[in-house]
């Protein structure tokens, strides 16, 4: 499956690990629940590990373990959870998280500008065509009237 | 006012740009139902009985001739040859077609207007007091800090997904004419003790459902910290306002049940990240500062004498000064009430024969600008008194000059059952009815300052719960009747109506309002308003006289 990293198409090279699965190798995703259950062998994983989040969950959770993680999935149960834009907000601008943030669910593609200036750098879909949107709309505005991540 | 700058011009082309894109992939299939809705909303399209209702937004309540005119050919060339003006001193068209909404939206375009964020569960159209700059009793101009707010809250990328609605009003002067304490953030402009103007803040406050009076947070919030303090509120109520239920989804509602404390502490914290990266400088207020800056009055303006003589000769003209004027911080000048309560007219209604005129009179009379006003009526700012006469007859032959602001018959009314597909009960009808009741001029003048607003049911769209006599449309079984409450307001003493008793039936209701100001005419002490009357009385005498008589 291919994703818009970075606003390049490139091939989605994590795998997704349900909460009873046990680790594969290589690079992995899990939820926040089996990050803090888990987390010492999840650090000891050979591969990177990212984090699926949900609109409910707390980022100062995890805050001072973001060093060990490569990926933050914004899991978009409905498009009109604004908590995620401020998830999103929150790993940049407080905790200063420089790696990837991908938006992931049922977004809007006619969300990403939005999702792109409070931090988001990566979008997911199961529609293909989706794809082709987002990085049309990454572009829907070329001025902006207050500071936000970018 | 405000004069858009390229970066302005550009953001709201871009917009536009963006909305034509979403309709054509909603007719195209492309966008689901509620996908659609959600962006629509953010550009001012709610869907009701009869056809989409497009809401444009009046920033604080300033519109200049020119917008007016392109208002008037909206009206004309989109819809039935009228529009709307709200109670958040927006503009709202009742029968655009959904296809020609970009098409619409492009033509206000063109003179810096826009109908970004009018709906939708986000950051709402700031409001202000509709005498900002002009008043006697002003303390500063709200109207630059109206402006900063109004950029800072347009396509915020973090906060266009609010738990539910959102909005900031802001006042100026000693009495509150904003309803400022009616909403989700209110601040009043107020001087520290070196003279220094910084913000009163209020929170949580709201109508609708469940009324609540909003509360201090922050006595004093200093000039440079007014964005990041926002800001942290507004974050907090993303992150931790209701969604389960869109009832209990506004920030008054997590005020209520965190506990304002708690609340205040959770904003504090989440502010402290925050106060010293951004702040307001003291060069971009003055640079804002600079739109509003006064306009070329004439300094001789009050040696007039022919005012005096038309005002001691002409009994009607006399009345209408009275009624629809409002003192004005220069000598020679008055602010003069545009009164959109007709008899025969829906309140807020205006045609576009009379925009029209009005833009004309703006340009003669008011240095070009004409103002809404928080209860339905438009206002021109700066008059000079010896055009006062002048000014009043070319209202007077258009409709627009019934001597009534302020009194019973300048009822707030929301669309009610001819328009709203949510409604319970009609309140045009009922306005219409309350009106020809009172039609003799001298008792409304006699019963004086009185506010009646109306609503078609509990979404309270006309602020019935700060009426000092409010009205709601109940439904009872599938008929329209009518509860009734008395001595709610929204000035600075803000109160929430107490129900007089059971509703009455649609046939009863406006013999109720009448039975109503009968006893407060009979009870009332000298010099005593019906809201002050009411409040020493209690609702006893008036409960008595309305259910003896129904
Ligand atoms: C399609 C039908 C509707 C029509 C025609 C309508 C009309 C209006 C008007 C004219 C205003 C005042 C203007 C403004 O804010 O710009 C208003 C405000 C308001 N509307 Fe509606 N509205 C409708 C639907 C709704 C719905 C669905 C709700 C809530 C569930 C609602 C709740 C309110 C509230 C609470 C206010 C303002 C009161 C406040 O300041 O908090 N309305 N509406
Ligand atoms: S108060 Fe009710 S009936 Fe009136 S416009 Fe609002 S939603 Fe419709």
């Amino acid at each position: 499956m291919q994703i818009i990293k970075d606003k390049q198409r490139v091939d989605n090279t994590w795998q997704f690990i349900a909460d009873e699965e046990s680790l594969v190798a290589g690079d992995i995703t899990v939820s926040l629940a089996r990050w803090l259950q888990d987390k010492a062998t999840l650090i000891a994983h050979s591969g990177k590990v990212g984090l699926r989040l949900k609109a409910s969950d707390t980022v100062a959770d995890f805050a001072e373990d973001l060093g060990h993680i490569k990926l933050v999935e914004l899991n978009f149960a409905d498009f009109a959870d604004g908590r995620s834009f401020s998830q999103a907000w929150l790993l940049r601008g407080r905790y200063h998280y420089q790696d990837e943030i991908r938006a992931i669910g049922h977004y809007l593609p006619e969300q990403v500008f939005y999702l792109s200036r409070v931090g988001v750098n990566a979008y997911a879909s199961d529609k293909t065509s989706a794809l082709d949107s987002v990085l049309n709309n990454l572009n829907d505005f070329t001025v902006k009237y207050q500071p936000s991540i970018i | 006012m405000y004069q858009y700058t390229e970066n302005d011009q550009t953001l709201i082309d871009e917009r536009v740009a963006q909305f034509k894109r979403q309709t054509e992939n909603y007719f195209k299939g492309e966008l689901s139902e509620d996908e659609y809705r959600a962006l629509r909303l953010r550009n001012g399209v709610y869907i009701q009985t009869h056809a989409p209702l497009l809401r444009v937004a009046g920033p604080y309540g300033l519109i200049s001739s020119k917008q007016i005119r392109k208002l008037a050919h909206i009206a004309r060339t989109y819809d039935k040859n009228y529009c709307h003006f709200t109670t958040r001193q927006n503009i709202q068209f009742n029968w655009p077609k959904l296809e020609l909404v970009p098409e619409i939206l492009a033509e206000l375009a063109t003179v810096q207007m826009h109908a970004i964020q009018t709906s939708g569960n986000c950051m709402r159209n700031t409001t202000s007091d509709h005498l900002a700059g002009v008043a006697v009793d002003e303390i500063d101009d709200p109207r630059p800090y109206c402006e900063i707010i109004r950029q800072w809250t347009t396509l915020h990328p973090e906060f266009d997904y609010l738990p539910r609605k959102f909005k900031i009003a802001v006042s100026g002067a000693l009495n509150d004419r904003a309803a400022t304490q009616f909403h989700d953030i209110g601040l009043h402009l107020v001087k520290d003790g070196t003279g220094e103007v910084g913000f009163k803040v209020f929170v949580g406050g709201g109508l609708g459902r469940t009324p609540i009076i909003g509360q201090v947070i922050k006595p004093f919030l200093e000039q440079k910290h007014l964005l990041s303090y926002l800001e942290a509120i507004l974050r907090i109520y993303n992150l931790f306002g209701r969604r389960d239920n869109k009832y209990k989804a506004r920030i008054k509602i997590l005020v209520k049940e965190t506990g304002l404390d708690k609340f205040t502490e959770m904003v504090d914290a989440e502010w402290a990240h925050l106060r010293d990266a951004n702040e307001l400088s003291a060069e971009r207020v003055n640079e804002i500062k600079a739109h509003f800056a006064s306009p070329a009055y004439d300094v001789k303006a009050d040696s007039d004498h022919t005012f005096a003589e038309h005002k001691a000769n002409d009994k009607a003209f006399a009345t209408w000064l009275a009624h629809n004027t409002a003192a004005h911080k220069v000598s020679g000048y008055a602010a003069v009430f545009i009164s959109l309560k007709a008899p025969d007219m829906p309140p807020g209604d205006i045609t576009d024969v009379q925009l029209d005129a009005v833009a004309d009179i703006a340009d003669a009379y008011s240095f070009g600008e004409v103002r809404a006003t928080h209860r339905q009526n438009l206002l021109l700012a700066d008059v000079k008194q010896a055009d006062l006469y002048t000014v009043w007859q070319k209202l007077v032959d258009l409709g627009l000059a019934t001597p009534n602001i302020g009194t019973a018959t300048d009822m707030i009314c929301c669309p009610g059952l001819d328009f709203c597909s949510l409604a319970n009960a009609g309140s045009i009808g009922i306005a219409k009815e309350i009106n020809e009741a009172l039609d003799d001029l001298d008792y409304i003048h006699d019963i004086g300052e009185l506010k009646i607003n109306m609503s078609g049911c509990m979404n309270g769209c006309a602020h019935q719960s700060v009426g000092h006599i409010g009205i709601l449309g109940v439904d009872k079984k599938g008929a329209e009747w009518y509860q009734i409450t008395l001595g709610g307001s929204s000035e600075n003493n803000a109160a929430i109506g107490e129900r007089l008793g059971p509703a009455v039936a649609k046939d009863e209701i406006t013999s109720a309002i009448t039975t109503i100001l009968d006893v407060y005419i009979k009870n009332r002490l000298e010099e005593e308003t019906f809201l002050e009357a009411v409040n020493r009385l209690g609702i006893n005498p008036f409960k008595e006289q309305v259910y003896a008589n129904n």
